[in-house]
């Protein structure tokens, strides 16, 4: 008992907010199917943050899987792949998961190519031969982007300037979003790939420390990565305390390493890089066996789905071919959340394609959709306790509320990290983070016309 | 229903908190309290609450009825709280009419006519207490003596506080020593076999239910500790000075509603700061003009006055202590 206690007070967490909700991690012991190969595919060309990629291919094209579509169009891009072999049927504008219309490549699958059913194989490669230089080059090539939900393109924070020192590397396996098991079923199953591709990213950074960031709901995980760590001592697994927004960059910096990034910085000024191990697993399958960002993890849950799991599944699968695979739409959904409960986007459309940034996909149900009627804020303090940043929620409203757009941002507005653990706890159910973000957008255009 | 699939933004989830829950929990941490009264005052504590509680409803119905037009709020369960902890600042004996204009000057004047729950500036409760004491000081102040199992509805015997005992003694040449047989020990106070107003008799009580609001994250522990531990350090001054002339910090603090106003009165969320800085700033402000007030006001009793003062500091000190954010290295000027 005594020792459990200690070994609860040893985790690390982030000082200050957070909130602890229901973990419903139903999926975690689900291995990763594979997802059957979709009918057709539609690649959205904007699947990153930064400059849509530019189409590289023209209807009736025949493609092979794996092959360039879409090319990096600038520094903050990043390229596209066909994640089947078949033709190009249709350059459309589709809606995605942003809820607007987005140019797609729509490529039908060819049911007779053999290499689209072909499951393939891959042997560990625990040999590093390539150069620093060919490394980011592989990064770049293979479309890798942030798997963690930013979808920020990976080789941006590799090519860093020279000014900046960084000595350490984290690596965010923390996955604290509830429902989702994306993220973890991937630790369980690919833990000697992360170790490798660690590596990959430490030889080609000339950092000498990495950390590994996992909620200690995930003990299995902690164990099986400690485990294939013993290889590299350069290597340590962190556990952490299962507290929500533990994932979030700047929290799981403040945590593991108790450094701060100032406001408005980035972690590379406190001398870290941060990435999410879907994307560590994806550099390693770039550098290690040249493949291509076609496939990813993609968790699809809810209480009422029927057969709930993980899934390998290829970029730009319909997410209703998903929900189709786990025994169909439930009775009674009134809600469909492509990510996890908390910081994920409500789609309408079950068109709309996975993309890079897909971790999941979660089915509510009526119980739990609707929102309650907003009351009067009774001062309470739970949001300015619970805000991992510091602010005041109920302020920041109120101040959007009435158009005080200066003054949020004097009150740090631009900082709130959209967790939504304020709106979470708000007793009246004030839908503070909707304000939140309506006041961040239009403080932005005041920034960026002042300047 | 032609589309059943909601949009909204994130997040998706709530923790299913709601102030009506909070308010009923509140409810439930002063059930010990009041049967302790009950069982010292009799059914007059029953009368009180009962009449405090049912006129705060009703009043609030009427006025958002037929003043100001506006959505009814009466199920939020706010009013009942302020019922009840109206009740338990009053003595048992006070006429029923009076308890009547307390509730209507609680609801109306300090809680309505600021805009509702979430607006009013300060403790509507004590608003109402206060405008009892200073307009009927006679009724206010002649306490029904502890008769235990008491059926009788009006009370024949009266007496003061320990406090007002204390101060009565001492204004009148008496020393802290001659003046100790005259109030009730340490562990009466404690268990609330005392004089006073009805809820502020037994501190265990009491205590339980802070513990239970504490536990059920209610209330932090800032304000309610923070406000016990300055009044006793500050009494504990004066008392290791001149024992003869004032009393140990003891007394202060289990008698004269200090633990009600430390945990179910300070502690109201509408009128308390929202950082804990600011909760320690507000509950040291309390204990002090508690003190200041026992010491040397002209009243036995100051918790009600030093929360009301303190609740109008709330705005300001919202204002300069605020948490520190994420990633600002510059400290802010007041902190």
């Amino acid at each position: 008992m005594l020792n459990l206690k200690t070994q609860k007070l040893m985790l690390k967490t982030f000082p200050k907010g957070g909130i602890h909700p229901a973990e419903n991690k139903i999926t975690s012991s689900n291995d990763i199917k594979r997802m059957s190969i979709p009918k057709v595919v539609y690649v959205p060309v904007s699947q990153h943050i930064g400059i849509p990629s530019e189409i590289i291919v023209d209807r009736k094209d025949k493609v092979e899987i794996g092959q360039i579509i879409a090319k990096s169009s600038g520094f903050v891009s990043s390229n596209i792949h066909s994640p089947v072999a078949g033709t190009v049927t249709k350059l459309d504008k589709i809606i995605d998961s942003s809820g607007y219309k987005k140019q797609c490549i729509v490529i039908r699958t060819d049911p007779k190519n053999e290499s689209n059913f072909k499951i393939p194989e891959f042997p560990l490669v625990k040999e590093i031969t390539l150069s620093q230089k060919d490394i980011l080059q592989h990064i770049i090539d293979h479309g890798i982007v942030g798997l963690g939900g930013a979808t920020f393109p990976s080789h941006v924070k590799l090519d860093m300037k020279h000014d900046k020192h960084v000595d350490c590397l984290l690596i965010n396996g923390v996955e604290c979003e509830p429902y989702l098991t994306a993220d973890h079923r991937l630790m369980l199953e690919k833990a000697d790939e992360i170790i490798i591709g660690i590596q990959i990213l430490m030889q080609a950074l000339h950092i000498e420390k990495a950390v590994i960031g996992i909620e200690n709901n995930k003990k299995d995980a902690i164990e099986v990565l400690k485990k294939a760590t013993l290889v590299d001592d350069r290597i340590k697994v962190a556990a952490l305390k299962v507290k929500y927004p533990q994932g979030s960059e700047k929290q799981l910096i403040k945590a593991i390493l108790k450094r701060e990034v100032p406001k408005g910085g980035l972690p590379m000024d406190v001398g870290v890089i941060v990435h999410n191990v879907g994307t560590i697993f994806a550099i390693y399958q770039a550098v290690q066996h040249n493949q291509p960002l076609i496939e990813r993890v993609v968790t699809v849950t809810g209480k009422t789905v029927e057969s709930a799991s993980n899934f390998w599944v290829k970029i730009g699968t319909p997410i209703k071919d998903l929900i189709e695979e786990v025994g169909g739409l439930p009775e009674g959904t009134r809600k469909i959340v492509n990510g996890g409960p908390m910081m994920g986007k409500a789609i309408k459309n079950t068109d709309v394609p996975i993309t890079k940034g897909t971790s999941g996909i979660l089915v509510i149900s009526e119980e739990e959709a609707s929102r309650q009627e907003a009351k009067n804020c009774i001062r309470c303090g739970q949001c300015v306790f619970v805000c991992p940043m510091g602010l005041e929620p109920h302020l920041l409203m109120n101040l959007t509320e009435k158009g005080l757009y200066e003054r949020a941002g004097n009150e740090d507005i631009m900082t709130c990290i959209e967790c939504g653990s304020c709106s979470y706890v708000c007793p009246s159910h004030r839908p503070l983070l909707d304000y939140i973000r309506f006041g961040k957008s239009i403080v932005k255009n005041l920034n960026t016309t002042k300047n | 229903m032609a589309d059943p699939i909601i949009i909204s933004a994130s997040p998706h989830i709530h923790s299913n908190k709601t102030s009506k829950k909070l308010m009923y929990d509140v409810l439930y941490a002063l059930i010990p309290a009041f049967l302790v009264s009950i069982y010292v005052f009799g059914i007059s504590a029953l009368i009180l609450t009962s009449v405090a509680v049912i006129s705060c409803i009703l009043f609030e119905f009427l006025i958002q009825k037929f003043l100001l037009k506006t959505e009814i709020t009466i199920t939020d369960g706010s009013a009942l709280i302020t019922g009840i902890l109206l009740a338990f600042n009053l003595p048992s004996n006070l006429p029923i009419w009076m308890i009547i204009v307390g509730s209507l000057i609680a609801i109306g004047v300090a809680k309505l006519s600021f805009g509702g729950l979430g607006y009013n500036i300060f403790n509507p409760a004590l608003v109402g207490r206060v405008f009892l004491l200073v307009s009927f000081p006679v009724q206010m102040t002649s306490w029904p003596t502890a008769v235990v199992n008491n059926t009788t509805i009006v009370d024949a015997v009266t007496g003061a506080t320990p406090l007002g005992i204390i101060k009565e003694g001492l204004m009148y040449g008496e020393t802290m020593t001659t003046l100790s047989s005259k109030f009730p020990s340490t562990m009466e106070l404690f268990l609330g076999i005392t004089g006073g107003s009805v809820g502020e008799m037994s501190a265990l009580a009491l205590l339980l239910g802070g513990v239970f609001l504490i536990a059920r994250k209610v209330i932090t522990w800032h304000i309610p500790i923070t406000m016990l531990v300055t009044m006793a350090v500050f009494t504990g001054i004066f008392w290791l000075v001149n024992p003869e002339q004032y009393a140990d910090p003891l007394i202060h603090i289990l008698s004269g509603g200090a633990i009600l106003g430390a945990f179910y009165m300070a502690t109201d969320l509408v009128t308390s700061p929202m950082t804990k800085k600011g909760m320690i700033i507000f509950a040291i402000g309390i204990g002090i003009i508690t003190v200041v007030i026992r010491l040397f006001g002209a009243y036995p009793e100051g918790v009600s006055f030093a929360i009301l003062i303190m609740n109008a500091f709330v705005p300001l000190i919202n204002t300069y202590f605020k948490p520190r954010r994420f990633g600002n290295k510059i400290k802010s000027k007041i902190m």
